[in-house]
This record gives C-alpha cells, structure tokens and sequence, in this order.
C-alpha cells in the first residue's frame, strides 16, 4: 500500500477554485517532487496534506496516509498525527523558529507532546536528533537561541524538529529556496541521507526544476491547481509529454544571446574600494570597531561591458553595489563613472548616467502613483526634463521598448504582475539613457517562464540600446547566460574575475569551483532520451 | 544580560541629570523673579527682599542648581511657601496615595486587559471578539470622569458600598486604605484597560499569523497551545510598552480623578501648588514624577530584556 496517497483532491477557498482533481502517490523512502510556478497550487497541496489550511477553505476528495483519511479530519485527531507521523519543514527558515525559545526547547517540544518522555530523555534525544542533522551538541548547546543561527543552521534545527519522532511522512516546502547554493547542496544531502535512512516518505514542493532532477525520484508537474505531468524523474524528463513540463523546462535552460559589443572606454573603475560599517559599541571609550564589508575590491567596466557579479548572502555584493550607485561613502579607495567620482554627494547629472533595477518587484514602486509617474522619476535628475508631448513621447517609447504599451502609463501599479512590473522598473531606469544599469538580482523574485522573458528583454535591450550593465545575483545559471564577464565576490573580496564562459568551464579560484560544484543543474535531456533503459 | 542592566542603568541616570537641569531651567532661569511671580505683582518690596534671602536666589544659578540636587539627593526637597511644611513629608503624604492608587489601577487594567485580548485574539471574528472589541471601544470613548460620577452615583450614593470620596489614611487598615481606593482605581482602569485589551488582541494576531506559529502547529500543537506556548510571550513585547506608558499617567495624570473622589494625590498637589505659585512644591514633584517615568522605563526595559533573548545577547 502506498504511504501517502491524495485523490481527486479538489480545494476552493469560498468561490474561487484552487486545486482540481489532484492526484498523487508517494511510497515508503520514496522522494516525490511536487513543481510548478507560483499559484499553481503546489504548497496549497502540501498544507492540505497537513490540514493546515488558511480559513475559508473547503476541500473534497481523499488524502490517505496509511489508509487513514486525512482530509476533514477533526483537528484534534490531526494534532496526534502532525509532528509523529507527518513532519514538516518550511521555506523561510529565518522566521519559521520562535525567537524567544531556545532550539533545544523547541526541538524537545515535538518529543514531549507525542511521549510521556521526561524533560531528560526529551533532552537526551533532541540532543541525538540535533546531531543527526549536522548539529552537534559540543558545538551547538541546546541554550542557543535561534538568532545565534544561521539560516542553513536554523533550516537544519527545522528539519530536526520534524524528523525527531521519525514521522512516516516528511513535507518539505521549498526548503532551500531561501538558502545559498553551497548550503542548499547541504541540506538536500541531509534530506536524502534522511530519507534512506529512515526509510520516510518524502514530498518536497519546490520551484526549482534543477532541485528537483538532482534528488526526486518522482516529478509532479502542477499548473493553476492541476497536475498535468507525473512521472518517474528520468522518464518524465527524457520524454516530456505536456507542453507546459515542456516550457517549464525550456524556460529553466533558457539562454539568451548576446550581441557581440566591442568594450570601449572604461564607464566604471572601481579601485581599492572599501566599506567599513561600525560594530555597536561595546564599551564607551575604547575606540569603535569595525566590520570591512567591502575589501580592497578592484574592477572596471567598459562601455558595452556586461558584468556578473556573483557571491553568497553576506559576501559584501549588495553593500558594493550601493557604494557604486553613490548612496553611501566609501572608506578607502575610490569608485569613479563617467570620469568623475561617485558618493553620495554626486551631482544629478552623474546619477542620471547611473540607474538600478532591484530585486522586488512588488516593494519598488510607490503604489499610489501611476506608471507614467513612477518610470519618469529619474527625469528629476535632469536641469531640463522634458515636458508636455516630449515627455509623452519618452514614456511611450520606454514602455514600448520594454514590452509594454503606452496606454499602461495611465493604471496603477498594483493592475501589473511581478514580471510587468519588473518590466517598469527597467523602464524606469532606461528612460533616461543612461550609461550602466545596475540589476541588483533583477530577476531573482521572478517564475521560470517569467525570468526567461525578462532575459530576453535585456538581451534585446542589449542590442537596441547598447547597455552597459552590472548584473549582481545569486543565481549563477542567470549570470552564465546574461554576462560577458563575471566577478565572484566572498568575504568582501573579489576572489575571481574573468571572462564568463572560462571561469564556468575551468574556475581558478576553489571557492568559484564549489559554488559551480553546488549549484544544482539540468539534466541534459538529449542524453537522458537517448540512453537504453 | 548584567552588562545590558548596566547600559540601561548608566541611560537611566543621563536621563535624570538631563531632566533635573531642563526642569532647574526653565523654572528658575525663565524670564522673570520667580520670588515676585510667586508673592504676585502687588508685593512689597522688603517681602521680595526676604523670599529671595529664604530662597537663596542671591547665590548664583550654578550654586543653586547643586544645592537643589544635592538637597533632593538627601532627601531634602526644600520647603513650601504656602504650607511652610517641609516639600519631602508634603509629597511622601500624598505619594502614598498616589502610587498605591496607580498600581491598583494598573493591576486591575492588566487583570482585565490580558483575558480580553487573548480571549479576543482566540476568537478572531465571533461573536466574543465582536462584544469585547465593542466594549473596549466605548472603553475608549467614555471620559473616566464621567465614569467616575457614575460608579460614584451606582455604588457610593444608591447602593452605599463605598464612601463617595475622601482617603482615611493607612493608618486605619490595609483593607479600609484600599476599600476607598476601589472605585477611583476602577475609573482610572476601565479606559486603559480598553486601549492595553485592543493592544493585546493585535499583537497577539500579529504574532498568530507568524511562520513560527505554523511551524508549532505542524508539531501537532493545537490552536490553543501555539497561542499560549508560542504566540503570547511573543505577543508582549508591545504590550509591555503599553503598560509602561500607562503606569507613568496613572501615575500623575490622575489629577481629574483625584479631584472627583476628593483624593490627597500628587496630582492634586500640583494643581494647588502651580494656581498658588509654590514654585518648589511643583519642582519637586515635577522631578519625581519625571524619576518615576524614568524608572518605569528601566523597568520595562529590564522587561524587554526578560522576554526576549535577542536583547540579552545584544552587547
């Protein structure tokens, strides 16, 4: 009999309809990949399982586990089963541990509300579980609290309190889609030794379609509620039958090609930069401490250059890239664009050559202004911004160049989808021609199919537009397709810096080698269709 | 966790010194002799004369400012004008009426406000979320002094449970003290209470839509037990604020209540002391007052600390 098995499962929340006729199975050690874009329905799937649903949702059909139903079951008959049969991990590690309890407490809470362990025993196996998940005791007290953690560390205190009392069914929801690469590679290791081991039931939500070919056995293809592809992980992908699995793969490998511009005069040097942040203080009168975010960091970038800049949380990217767009003061060396010296009391006329697009699509805009409003905001910058039909014009012409149609600089903001409105912001920073344009994981927030299209329209911009950017981002197969030239950061420091498609086929430096070797990937499908069974 | 205490110790002074010279100045340094402010225009000029002497405005601002201090530090807050009394025994007399009455009142506030707000919170929508949120709102809305004439009028003159004003003084028993403190600490308690019940409702909502709630659920904890376990501790951190902020008014922005109930508070205190110009009665207890909010603030900032390790560790 299988583990876990979800039939015609049918969810709406009041009127409108979120899941229809899911079906899947997942058996004993068995790891089953639940994928899809956002709103497809795949957590909504997860939670059910849970019946950790939001308020206001009825749903019908069956969820078995063990031959148990699931589905409508009375909370408190739920309450047994979650935490001793079924475990659960989340996405956001950050926020998923209480702050004000203890990790030992809150791994040792599971244990004691399904077994009349004592607090001895409950310690003396949380203790044993922290371990088992690559927490040792010696050197992780049970004492600490969460905010002492890391978020792999905290991801792994998560993972210890699901698997603790060895549930027969594990749901992990995206869980190392908030995590650096080299991490993520951890976990899903971690998850997979688990799973063998325990001889659990696995099944992971995820977005990621290269997440998914490194670990599932199984794929379960979802799209606005419905599963339109399932299969055996190889099968599925050597002989994909949908056309969305289809797209979903396509757009995941999507690479784009970049006209061939011949770099010219040096935009942006960037030499012996340093960026210094005060510690808090810890006495009143020694002297203040300090941390070196940004050390000694060197590079330029030609007109016609496009730049990656790659590294893991913390490396000290996003503190460089505000100490290029002028909006804090450097601590040593110098950053200078278009021949003059960038800081924070740059002129208008040196900020309008520099524009930046940034990561969330949804926090950037001021949702009360419209987009004829909101793009044309860089024209401040300008002693003589146009006016009247010339501004029309401008708005036109930005819009049209990046997808978009005049009539929209009439809606609001919230009228347009993350990938639209990631289109504004590009026309917002393109509208004033400037030289560089920094994308600050510009495509980081976005769906495959989503990412892909706002690929393609930069590397058409590319071509329209002769851009010159920097392309910061975690993503390292983003950057292998988007760059000429790629810099990889790690501890405030540039550690390699080379042409693109080199450092990928044959890194120097151990540490871009790693982050290559963790970064999950594709399987080549050629090869997959063409080998014997 | 000491070395954080210690911080809040070293503000909490700063903050006293910064308050005791803002008061010195702007009531002495003013424009203005306060000896003919406080005798009135129509003084005689060897009564000035003699005010000042008793005042010691003949000696210099700095001189004065640190006998000021350093008399309060001793104990020794100066005399009264009008009472010719000792300021010390004056407010150390009303002081125990005052800060027994703030307590009561905060402590009744407290006891209501935190089984409202849960209970609220729990029911997210029913019909006893529904009523409670509605009484705190006319909570809210009512004037406590109106509220005081009518418990005045419903227990004091019909029903004849408690005196309707006046405080016989401790001396005639803890029980009898506190018996003509009930009605006052009930007027003063209903409003806060309203506003510290809608604090307590939000931030446990708040709290009650955080991941780490979902995470305790998928345990297999009930609703019930995250909320109590996980989401209330959680929760109080700006409940505490709340209260902070309350204790200090009770404290001494009683002064309308006191007046209804006839009461011997400092509120009270100051009020006569400011329309009778005894400029050292209201700059004593102007500084008291100022010392009780500041440790009320340490307090609560030791508060903070207790709820939440992040705070402790924090150097």
């Amino acid at each position: 009999m299988r583990l876990l098995s979800i039939e015609n499962l049918c969810l709406s929340i009041h009127a409108l309809k979120i899941l229809k006729n899911v079906s899947l199975e997942v058996a004993k050690g068995e790891i089953v990949a639940i994928t899809g874009e956002s709103g497809s329905g795949k957590s909504l799937t997860a939670f059910s399982v849970m019946q950790l649903l939001p308020r206001g949702t009825a749903a019908t059909g069956s969820i078995k586990l063990d031959g148990t139903e699931l589905l409508n079951t009375p909370d408190a008959n739920m309450c047994k089963l979650r935490g001793n049969d079924i475990g659960m991990v989340f996405q956001e590690p950050m926020t998923a541990l209480n702050p004000l309890m203890s990790i030992g407490d809150q791994v040792m809470e599971t244990i004691l509300l399904h077994t009349d362990a004592s607090r001895e025993e409950a310690r003396h196996r949380a203790e044993k579980t922290l371990a088992r998940v690559g927490l040792p005791p010696e050197r992780y007290s049970l004492a600490r609290f969460p905010h002492e953690l890391s978020g792999g560390q905290r991801q792994r205190v998560v993972i210890a309190m699901a698997i603790a009392l060895r549930p027969r069914l594990l749901i992990a929801d995206e869980p190392t889609t908030a995590l650096d690469v080299t991490t993520q590679a951890q976990i899903i290791d971690l998850l997979k030794d688990l799973v063998q081991d325990f001889g659990m039931g696995l099944l992971m939500i995820t977005h990621d379609l290269a997440v998914v070919s490194n670990m599932a056995d199984r794929i379960v293809v979802m799209r606005r509620g419905e599963v339109v592809e399932t299969g055996e992980t190889k099968t599925l992908f050597a002989n994909m039958q949908h056309d969305y699995t289809k797209a979903l793969f396509a757009a995941s490998a999507h690479e784009v090609t970049l006209p061939n511009n011949i770099p010219s005069d040096a935009l942006l040097i960037v030499k012996d930069a340093v960026r210094d942040y005060p510690k808090p203080r810890t006495k009143l009168f020694a002297p203040r401490e300090y941390t070196r975010a940004v050390n000694a960091v060197s590079f330029t970038l030609k007109k016609g250059e496009r730049i990656g800049l790659v590294g893991e949380s913390g490396c000290g990217k996003s503190t460089l890239t505000r100490a290029i767009l002028g909006l804090e003061p450097l601590q040593g060396g110098s950053i200078t664009a278009f021949g003059q010296e960038v800081g924070p009391d740059m002129p208008p006329a040196l900020r309008s050559g520099l524009q930046v697009v940034f990561q969330d699509p949804y926090g950037s805009f001021n949702p009360r202004h419209k987009v004829a409003r909101i793009i044309t905001e860089p024209f401040h910058l300008l002693p003589d911004p146009p006016r009247g039909q010339e501004r029309k014009n401008r708005i036109s012409e930005a819009l049209i160049a990046v997808g978009l149609h005049p009539s929209d600089a009439d809606k609001y903001i919230h009228a347009f989808s993350g990938g639209q409105r990631q289109r504004i912001a590009i026309a917002r920073a393109l509208i004033i021609n400037p030289e560089l344009i920094i994308f600050d994981e510009a495509v980081s927030a976005l769906d495959v199919s989503i990412r892909a299209q706002i690929l393609d329209l930069i590397a058409e911009l590319t071509q329209t537009h002769e851009l010159s950017y920097l392309f910061i981002s975690h993503d390292l197969s983003v950057v292998r397709t988007i760059t000429d030239r790629v810099l990889v950061m790690k501890d405030g420091e540039i550690v390699e810096d080379g042409e693109t498609r080199q450092v990928f086929k044959n890194p120097h430096h151990p540490y871009t080698a790693s982050l290559i070797a963790a970064a999950p990937t594709l399987p080549d499908v050629k090869a997959l269709a063409d080998a014997p069974d | 966790m000491l070395r954080y205490s210690l911080k809040r110790l070293l503000s909490l002074v700063i903050s006293l010194i910064i308050a005791s010279l803002v008061i010195f100045l702007v009531i002495e340094v003013a424009p203005g002799d306060p000896a003919s402010f406080m005798l009135g225009i129509n003084a005689q000029e060897d009564t000035l004369d003699a005010l000042r002497e008793e005042l010691g405005l003949n000696q210099s601002k700095l001189e004065r400012y640190l006998s000021w201090t350093f008399g309060m530090l001793q104990g020794d807050f100066g005399t009264s004008y009008t009472y010719r009394t000792p300021v010390a025994d004056m407010v150390a007399d009303r002081l125990w009426v005052s800060l027994p009455l703030a307590l009561y009142a905060l402590a009744l506030s407290t006891l209501i406000a935190f089984p409202a707000g849960i209970y609220a919170a729990s029911r997210r929508g029913g019909a006893g979320d529904v009523s409670i949120m509605g009484a705190t709102q006319l909570g809210v809305a009512i004037p406590n002094f109106w509220f005081a004439m009518m418990l005045v009028l419903v227990f004091a003159i019909n029903l004849r449970w408690f005196s309707a004003g006046g405080f016989p003084g401790w001396d005639e028993g803890l029980f009898t003290g506190f018996k003509a403190l009930t009605l006052p600490a009930i007027a003063l308690a209903l409003p806060q209470a309203a506003i510290l019940a809608r604090v307590m409702r939000s931030s446990l909502l708040d709290i009650l839509n955080e991941d780490f709630i979902r995470t305790a659920r998928a345990k297999g904890l009930n609703q019930r037990q995250a909320l109590w376990r996980h989401a209330l501790r959680n929760a109080l951190i700006p409940v505490l604020t709340i209260i902070g902020l309350q204790f200090s008014f009770l404290l001494a922005g009683s002064i309308i209540i006191e007046q209804v109930f006839y009461l011997p508070g400092l509120g009270r205190l100051v009020f006569q002391s400011i329309s009778q110009r005894d400029l050292i009665v209201v700059e004593s207890v102007v500084m008291l007052l100022v010392f009780a909010v500041i440790m009320v603030n340490f307090i609560v900032d030791l508060a903070y600390a207790w709820v939440d390790p992040r705070l402790r560790s924090r150097t």
